[in-house]
């Protein structure tokens, strides 16, 4: 107690004195890894403000932005009319980058390329699929040997924007998806073991030999986990790339709305991957002066310069002409 | 304390009738008070909040919550069966390995092990509490977890696969790791327990024993645990109320799925884990309703198994003191 | 066959069983605490490599830069046992010497209750009532909460160790000073309580090696940052949230920060434990 009461005061007084901004966030885990990049950077920009940001799902992030506990979320689902009718003052949502969520899996000693059907993806997570060497994998992936391995299937355990884009695109392609299971940031999955944000299905992926999960394409590239290649609305199989996402985005371009909620998922692109989607920074319009402005400076930034940051770490840039449409939306913020 | 009696005058050794009260008494006596009713005040307070979160979820669902296993976060669905299921598998499946170590160790340190050893070993089992949830957890997942995929499942599935409860893939994690985990976790705490409790038996109980001729294995068995016996079950009632709560070694090794399964292979999710795991999380008010309500249910079962606990345990200090 | 050999045969029998059985319990003994090993083993294997100076002093780097360290989290579990204890360690101690000195109070079994049943709340429950109390009024997630949560932990252990060590101190002694003419108060304060100081201390201590590795309260009401604390009313980090964190990642770095932070904990803990026991023995011998 003697040893630590001085170090508390000292704690506490010593951040109390310092003239920064402080600047609390949370929500999707699916673009963590390079807010955290882009959060640290900034502070070299602007040694004045502090963002901290936890990734706790973008369920979590549009409920506490709505508690008012944080002062801006994050999502990879844009909020839906009857949310966005709950908040006190309007929200608003900025893109920020593209993102592809990947199918990873796990199968040791399988090189060469796994193709994947949407019709197989969603049989794999309904639980009709029970052994790697099924004939319907088999079907798809002719000349290539599947082990008689186990199938095992990870899914989020968390209220999650990756699990509402994958979920969003399955309700697209499968019926049977849509009327058993639906989609939303947190579904009721009728197979497979949960793990707690990209981090924790990708650490199931990399110790569960046979596993296959949904992940974030950073989380796959980072960890050298083997991802499907999928099949796309043009019918191409389509392996998940930075080129493959942003050419989601730019067949979906002239669809985008003014408030930028949409889905581009099952993109219709000759070679777009087609589980992709923006992630949001959601914002209220009104809220401490001193920490919006820091907040749309900051805003200012990621959407120009912070663009370059994306491709180092798998997200895809917005197209030029979106990015300067977000950027014009700051002014809103008051 | 267990000496308290509702007698209401004041002992005279205590406090002498003839002297005046002290102001300084009176108003040490306040602060006390004070001070103290404020853990009678948190107490009521959780409840008061657990059930005012919870109300939305208790008047849309009533008690069918906790029979049915819907937990359908889309269509708003929830019912927290298969979390209550979880919970009772995992913690029951922890005490059936923890409870007979413990009566084993208990045995060994009290009437086998020479003074010095049994210092250490006691010891070194009172430190497996001391070991925080979330390292247990971290170990879990790097080492447990891995030797049960490898080696230790795919010898159960070989060999007692015909068994409901060894079927299935080898996951690694799952209920028999997250059981495990636990077991570790409860094993210091229903040690103590029956420390105590073997070591009230008279001794005049285990030399009559002896005298007539039984031998070592034969005394302890007839002299110290055939008289054990309620007080090895109220250890193990202490054992569950700390099973049912753990929260974070669990939530790490459990599986975190909604599901009921009759296997201690597969995933599963406890009351304590899917607060944990959703909690900031959800979307909806409903949602968030419903989880408070689970905590809520958690919250008066851990309550009443505790209280059961302490009672058995209680009468037995009285007994043994006596 | 003649009785003897009858008996012979039994008793040979009965010292088999005898010496089985003794050995299995022995047996028992030894895998109960090979989990501890095991954990403290792989604990410190793994942990010792990530272990240097920047661990303590610099901030978690983001993902694909090396380097950096849990020195925020190191500091912020400081301060939220440190407010943790400023709140639960007198009420723990209040609560204990009036349950111990004032045990035929009408209150006293009210407050026994609440004691013994606040030590078996899932701390996750705590967290829960953290949350609803202090994070959704004050709008946002703070060292505040956290340190509530944790207050309340610590305050049933500390209660519980105060009355046992004070039961201990005999009625003559508390007598003696009432004999002198000392009013109750200081009978308590200066005698009673004073001589058992260390036995509190133990248990404080205990209560706080606890706390300090507690996660599950802290999830939902302290969150978690990348920075060092700023104030009672903001996130901070701690230890237990961090190895979680970090224990469920895919990045090796975050890994080897996970294992080297359960290192120190589980030193810390167990350091104090230790402490503790010396204390306490030496007080008995």
């Amino acid at each position: 107690m003697r040893f630590v009461l001085p170090l508390i005061l000292f704690a506490l007084s010593g951040s109390a004195s310092a003239d920064v901004v402080s600047i609390n966030g949370a929500g999707a885990t699916f673009p963590y890894p390079l807010y955290s990049k882009w959060f640290s950077e900034y502070r070299k920009v602007d040694p004045g403000v502090e963002i901290n940001y936890q990734s706790i799902g973008s369920g979590g992030g549009v409920r506490q932005l709505l508690e008012k506990t944080i002062d801006f979320g994050a999502s990879d689902a844009p909020m839906k009319d009857e949310q966005l009718a709950k908040a006190a003052t309007p929200i608003y949502h900025f893109p920020t980058v593209l993102g592809a969520v990947t199918l990873a899996f796990n199968l040791p000693g399988f090189t060469g390329e796994l193709k994947l059907t949407p019709e197989l993806v969603a049989d794999l997570f309904l639980g009709k699929i029970y052994y790697w060497n099924d004939a319907k994998i088999a079907a798809v992936n002719p000349g290539v040997a599947l082990p008689d391995v186990p199938v095992m299937i990870i899914h989020r355990s968390d209220g999650s924007g990756t699990t509402a884009v994958f979920t969003d695109y399955l309700s697209k392609v499968s019926p049977e998806w849509k009327t058993k299971v639906g989609s939303g940031t947190a579904v009721k999955w009728p197979i497979g073991i949960g793990g707690k944000g990209n981090e924790g299905v990708t650490g199931f992926l990399k110790n569960s030999p046979g596993a296959i999960g949904f992940v974030e394409l950073l989380y796959a590239e980072t960890n050298h986990l083997q991802v499907a290649s999928l099949k796309n609305a043009a019918g191409n199989f389509v392996r998940p790339s930075v080129a493959a996402v942003t050419e989601a985005a730019a067949g979906a371009l002239k669809d985008i709305p003014k408030d930028f909620r949409v889905s581009i998922t099952n993109s219709s692109g000759k070679s777009a991957y087609p589980i992709a989607s923006f992630t949001y920074l959601l914002l209220y319009k009104k809220s401490a002066p001193a920490k919006s402005a820091k907040l749309k400076a900051f805003l200012g930034w990621a959407l120009g310069d912070g663009q370059k940051l994306a491709e180092s770490l798998f997200y895809a840039p917005l197209p030029a002409e979106l990015a300067a449409r977000a950027r014009a939306q700051i002014k809103e913020i008051e | 304390m267990s000496t308290a009696s509702p007698i209401t005058s004041p002992s005279p050794s205590r406090r002498p009738s003839t002297r005046p009260i002290n102001p300084g008494d009176r108003l040490f006596r306040r602060v006390l008070m004070g001070l103290s009713g404020v853990v009678v005040a948190v107490l009521a307070l959780i409840a008061i909040y657990l059930a005012k979160l919870s109300w939305p979820a208790i008047h849309e669902f009533g008690l069918g919550f906790f029979w049915t296993t819907d937990w359908d976060p889309v269509k708003e669905h929830f019912g927290a069966g298969a979390f209550i299921f979880g919970t009772l598998v995992s913690s029951f499946f922890a005490l059936a390995l923890a409870v007979p170590l413990s009566i084993a160790v208990g045995l060994f340190l009290t009437e086998l092990a020479p003074p010095r050893a049994a210092a250490v070993v006691g010891f070194m089992v009172e430190m497996l509490a001391a070991i925080p949830s979330v390292v247990y957890g971290l170990w879990g997942i790097f080492f447990l977890a891995p030797l049960l995929r490898l080696y230790v499942q795919p010898f159960l599935g070989r060999h007692f696969g015909w068994l409901f409860l060894f079927q299935g893939p080898p996951y690694g994690i799952g209920m028999l790791a997250a059981g495990l985990i636990l077991a570790i976790m409860v094993t210091p705490t229903i040690t103590a327990i029956c420390r105590e409790v073997f070591r009230a038996v008279p001794n005049t109980q285990r030399e009559a024993a002896l005298g007539l001729g039984a031998t070592k294995w034969e005394m302890i068995r007839l002299a110290v645990v055939k008289s054990s016996w309620s007080g090895v079950f109220g250890a193990g009632i202490l054992g569950l109320g700390r099973a049912l709560g753990e929260t974070m070694a669990v939530t790490m090794l459990i599986g975190n799925r909604n599901e009921i399964s009759t296997s201690l292979f597969s995933p599963g999710q406890t009351m304590a884990s899917v607060i944990a795991n959703e909690y900031a999380e959800a979307g909806s008010n409903i949602h968030v309703a419903a989880l408070a309500y689970v905590g809520l249910a958690l919250f008066v079962v851990s309550f009443a198994v505790n209280h059961l606990a302490r009672r058995i345990v209680k009468r037995l200090e009285m007994g043994g003191t006596r | 066959m003649t009785f003897q050999d009858v008996y012979a045969k039994l008793d040979a029998r009965r010292t088999i069983v005898n010496r089985l059985m003794l050995g299995l319990l022995g047996l028992a003994s030894l895998v109960a605490i090979l989990p501890l090993v095991f954990v403290l083993y792989y604990v410190v294997h793994r942990g010792i490599q990530g272990l240097n100076l920047s661990f303590f002093t610099q901030l978690p780097k983001p993902v694909g830069e090396t380097g950096g360290g849990l020195g925020n989290a190191v500091l912020g579990t400081l301060v939220l046992v440190g407010l943790g204890s400023a709140v639960g360690v007198p009420i723990g101690i209040a609560s204990g010497v009036f349950l111990s000195e004032f045990k035929r109070s009408r209150f006293a079994p009210w407050l026994r209750s609440a004691v013994e049943l606040l030590a078996g709340v899932p701390s996750i429950i705590l967290g829960i009532f953290a949350y609803a109390v202090l994070v959704v009024p004050l709008h946002g997630f703070s060292a505040a909460a956290g340190a509530l949560a944790l207050a309340i932990i610590l305050i049933p252990t500390v209660a519980k160790t105060t009355e046992e060590v004070l039961k201990l101190v005999p009625d003559h002694i508390r007598e003696a000073g009432l004999g002198l003419g000392l009013p109750r108060w200081k009978v308590i304060l200066r005698i009673v309580v004073y001589g058992s100081r260390s036995g509190i201390l133990t248990g404080v201590m205990l209560g706080v090696a606890r706390i300090s590795g507690e996660s599950a309260p802290l999830l939902f009401t302290a969150l978690n940052s990348q920075y060092w604390p700023r104030g009672l009313l903001a996130p901070i980090s701690s230890l237990p949230v961090q190895i979680y964190t970090y224990a469920i990642s895919p990045f090796d770095d975050w890994t080897q920060l996970a294992w080297t932070g359960s290192m120190v904990l589980v030193l810390f803990v167990l350091v104090a434990n230790l402490l503790m026991r010396a204390i306490l023995g030496g007080k008995k011998a």
